[in-house]
């Protein structure tokens, strides 16, 4: 009995600590950006262009273009990963076949980032000739979170109870009616959540449009599809490694940072606020 | 010299009891199973059913789990069509039409013949879009239309005056045995003309049960109904007429009186007696 | 909560009411050929007590239905079992009556022994008793049921001087009295078990009513 609880009381402990653990970690990144990249922060810094060789000024046109980017992304990835999550759990067969699609987009996700930046060179850029662009960009992140949007929407889809199906069905309507008065309403929030999480993780990729389209310093904002464009991760990237002046360029590094994390935090609570006003709106 | 009679007996109706349904009185076949076998993939589910109901009357399907009552249920409005590796040989015919016919619109058998499963299940919508649903994804857009027949179907489902009040609320506010009647509320909206029950009282306690073996009783006058229930005694209460299923053959088919009082089968008698085995 | 069990239970207790009348019509018409020593009523007693049998059945199936099909408790099912066993009671009293009726075919063509006095008095309680214990069953009436069962020792001693009359101031000052005297001792005896069997069917209604065994038992009656 004695022994039974001492593992137990260590066996607690120990969990606890793990969770302080990670919580500490976090708790330290933040603290080191947002205490060195506060002070950089005001009206200024986000809507201005960079001066003077990117030592001074502001990272507007790097927001404006991470912004665009990612429209251009959810714009692929959002119809297209839908559709495939719909065929996939309500209409495919069960078979080989479906398991072989399916455990090859699995492992997709798995794919190195910059992988796809290479891919994307290869079919955007050179084949398809859309030159290094938002567009060349846009639709290679859109590619790399398909495999997450594709999975995150059949988890929704499977979320929703067969019945809701069946019911319908029995009640006389057609398989794809049964679908879309039933089944899709429900499944929605969860589509868009797992959606525009996988967006928040694409705006923080810099592989992908290293060779696609991002540039290491534009005097200008992208006025078409086709311009080249600065964003936050690689301008990040490029402040933090390839500078000439690093030291110097330091803290515009920081505030670049605090203001990617705080966008990617902004998308991930605006998708838990649909989720959970479509869960309400849905119950009512 | 009168003989004195007691006043309050009134004349005795032909019959052994008025819950059994009037052998006299020609209840028109309204469904024949003819020569029925039906397959998952290579395993026989169902072996050379033939069966005939008659309208306006209840039958109840009893049987030991896994002896193809629920698959047999599901034949009627072909939800096993959704399962895929299914073969189905013979006939079932609805008023004189094989449902199996490929000229037959599925749709259409579906509406004329509603289902309610086990567990109760509303859709996530107010108890009036739940109601309005089948006739919502049939095209019927005109709004007095249906709020009327809402209001009728409900009432037919005895759950009208329960929830008269709040229609705008959701279905999951309900008990659960207001749920599985809004549920038969929702199957009668479409007006069919065969309700299929797949245990319907499996998850309700007994007051909720016994409200829908009321319903049951009522909606016969109306409706041809087949109830699967593993639940004997509910086959007993509700039904006219009892068949029972032994891995997948239909072993014994009569009146439920019959089947409960003297069943002509050993087997039938061994497991509604419970010596099963 | 309306139940339409309680439809086929109210078919059973009207058709228990039909049985009580008809059982009740036997011992009238039985008694009444008696007097009038009409052998055509006597015989439509026994003609008619085939009705009887019948109904006895019909009852019984009914209850072993409304038994098997609905598991009923309780009150419920106490009124199914004695209804059942009222069911058999009333149709033993129909047969006495049939049993009189025929000690009546004896008699009717040989002058009356004596002038009826007694008997058609035994006569009035014994159907007295068959409707009250069916008036208890109807109404539920529990003080009635015990009545019913206390007015038995009447019709005891009210068959005993009947039995003591036709024994020592006929049979045996006159043997030759016996082919008439028997069958107005055996009307006499008939007439007292019918007594007793409606006293069985208030001891089951006390049953029905209270879940009180008092068959058996009548002392726990007086408490």
């Amino acid at each position: 009995m004695k022994k039974r609880q001492i593992t137990q009381v260590l066996g607690f402990n120990f969990l606890r600590l793990c969770i302080a653990l990670v919580i500490l970690i976090l708790a330290v990144i933040l603290y080191d950006i947002v205490s060195k990249g506060m002070g950089q922060i005001s009206w200024e810094f986000l809507t201005s262009m960079p001066k003077d060789g990117m030592t001074k000024g502001g990272i507007f046109p790097a927001i404006i273009g991470t912004f665009f980017v990612t429209v251009i992304t959810a714009l692929l990835s959002i119809p297209l990963g839908m559709g495939c999550a719909i065929y996939l759990n309500e209409y495919s067969k069960k078979g080989k076949i479906t398991r072989l699609i399916r455990m090859s987009i699995r492992n997709l996700s798995g794919v190195p980032s910059i992988v796809y930046g290479l891919f994307g060179v290869v079919l955007f850029v050179q084949l398809l000739h859309l030159s290094t662009s938002i567009l060349s960009a846009g639709l290679t992140l859109g590619l790399m979170t398909l495999p997450w949007t594709i999975t995150a929407s059949e988890e929704a889809l499977k979320n929703v109870p067969q019945y809701y199906r069946d019911g319908a069905q029995a009640l006389g309507a057609t398989k794809w009616q049964a679908i879309r008065t039933n089944v899709l309403p429900y499944a929605v929030p969860g589509m868009l959540t797992g959606t525009i999480l996988g967006l928040s993780r694409a705006a923080g990729e810099t592989a992908p449009i290293l060779f696609t389209g991002a540039a290491f310093y534009l005097p200008f904002l992208p006025r078409s599809l086709s311009d080249q464009f600065m964003a936050l991760p690689y301008h990040l990237y490029v402040m933090a490694t390839q500078h000439h002046a690093i030291e110097k360029v330091r803290p515009i590094a920081y505030g670049t940072a605090l203001v990617l994390i705080v966008l990617i935090f902004c998308m991930n609570f605006f998708a838990i606020f649909i989720r959970y006003k479509l869960r309400k709106v849905r119950i009512k | 010299m009168t003989v004195k009679m007691k006043t309050h007996i009134t004349s005795r109706t032909q019959g052994v009891s008025n819950k059994i349904v009037d052998e006299n009185k020609e209840n028109i076949v309204k469904i024949s199973v003819k020569d029925f076998n039906f397959y998952y993939e290579k395993s026989q589910a169902l072996k050379n059913i033939n069966l005939k109901i008659k309208e306006n009357t209840v039958v109840g399907i009893i049987g030991p789990s896994g002896c193809g009552k629920s698959t047999f249920l599901r034949c009627f409005n072909r939800m096993n069509d959704m399962i895929s590796g299914i073969k189905y040989e013979g006939a079932i015919c609805i008023d004189g039409k094989n449902i199996f016919d490929k000229e037959l619109d599925i749709v259409d058998l579906r509406r004329n013949i509603g289902m309610v499963f086990q567990k109760s299940n509303p859709f996530p919508k107010t108890i009036f879009e739940n109601v309005a649903y089948g006739l919502r994804i049939n095209g019927i857009r005109n709004k007095e239309y249906i709020s009327e027949k809402v209001s009728r179907s409900l009432r037919n489902a005895a759950l009208w005056d329960e929830v008269k009040d709040r229609l705008n609320q959701s279905a999951f506010s309900l008990s659960g045995g207001q749920q599985q009647r809004l549920c038969i509320a929702r199957a009668l909206a479409v007006e069919p003309e065969v309700l299929l029950l797949d245990e319907p009282a499996s998850a309700l306690d007994p007051i909720a049960t016994a409200k829908v073996e009321e319903l049951i009783h009522e909606l016969k006058k109306k409706y041809t109904i087949i109830i699967v229930t593993h639940n004997m005694q509910q086959a007993a209460r509700v039904s006219d007429y009892t068949a029972f299923f032994m891995m997948g053959e239909l072993v014994e088919h009569d009146l439920t009186s019959k089947i409960f009082t003297k069943p002509s089968k050993k087997i039938t008698e061994d497991y509604i007696t419970g010596r099963f085995g | 909560m309306k139940r339409h069990f309680d439809e086929d239970l109210k078919k059973m207790n009207t058709d228990i009411l039909k049985m009580a009348a008809m059982s009740e019509e036997s011992i009238y018409k039985a008694v009444e050929a008696l007097k009038n020593r009409d052998k055509d009523l006597a015989r439509a007693v026994i003609d008619s007590d085939y009705k009887i049998d019948e109904l006895e059945l019909v009852i019984e199936e009914e209850a072993i239905s409304l038994l098997a099909l609905n598991q009923p408790m309780a009150v419920d099912l106490r009124f199914i079992t004695t209804g059942m066993k009222i069911n058999s009671e009333l149709e033993r009293i129909a047969d006495l009556s049939e049993n009189i009726a025929q000690c009546v075919l004896q008699l009717a063509d040989k002058p009356l022994l004596k002038p009826l006095v007694n008997i058609p008095k035994l006569a009035e309680i014994s159907r007295k008793m068959v409707r009250d214990a069916i008036d208890s069953f109807v109404n539920l009436d529990e003080e009635l049921a015990k009545k019913v069962i206390f007015s038995d020792s009447e019709a005891d001693k009210l068959r005993n001087s009947i039995y003591n009359k036709l024994i020592y101031d006929y049979m045996l000052k006159d043997g030759s009295t016996a082919p008439r005297a028997v069958p107005l001792l055996l009307i006499a005896r008939h007439l007292e078990r019918i007594c007793d069997h409606a006293g069985y069917i208030a001891t089951n209604v006390i049953y029905m009513i209270k879940a009180k065994v008092v068959k058996h038992h009548l002392e726990r009656l007086r408490k």
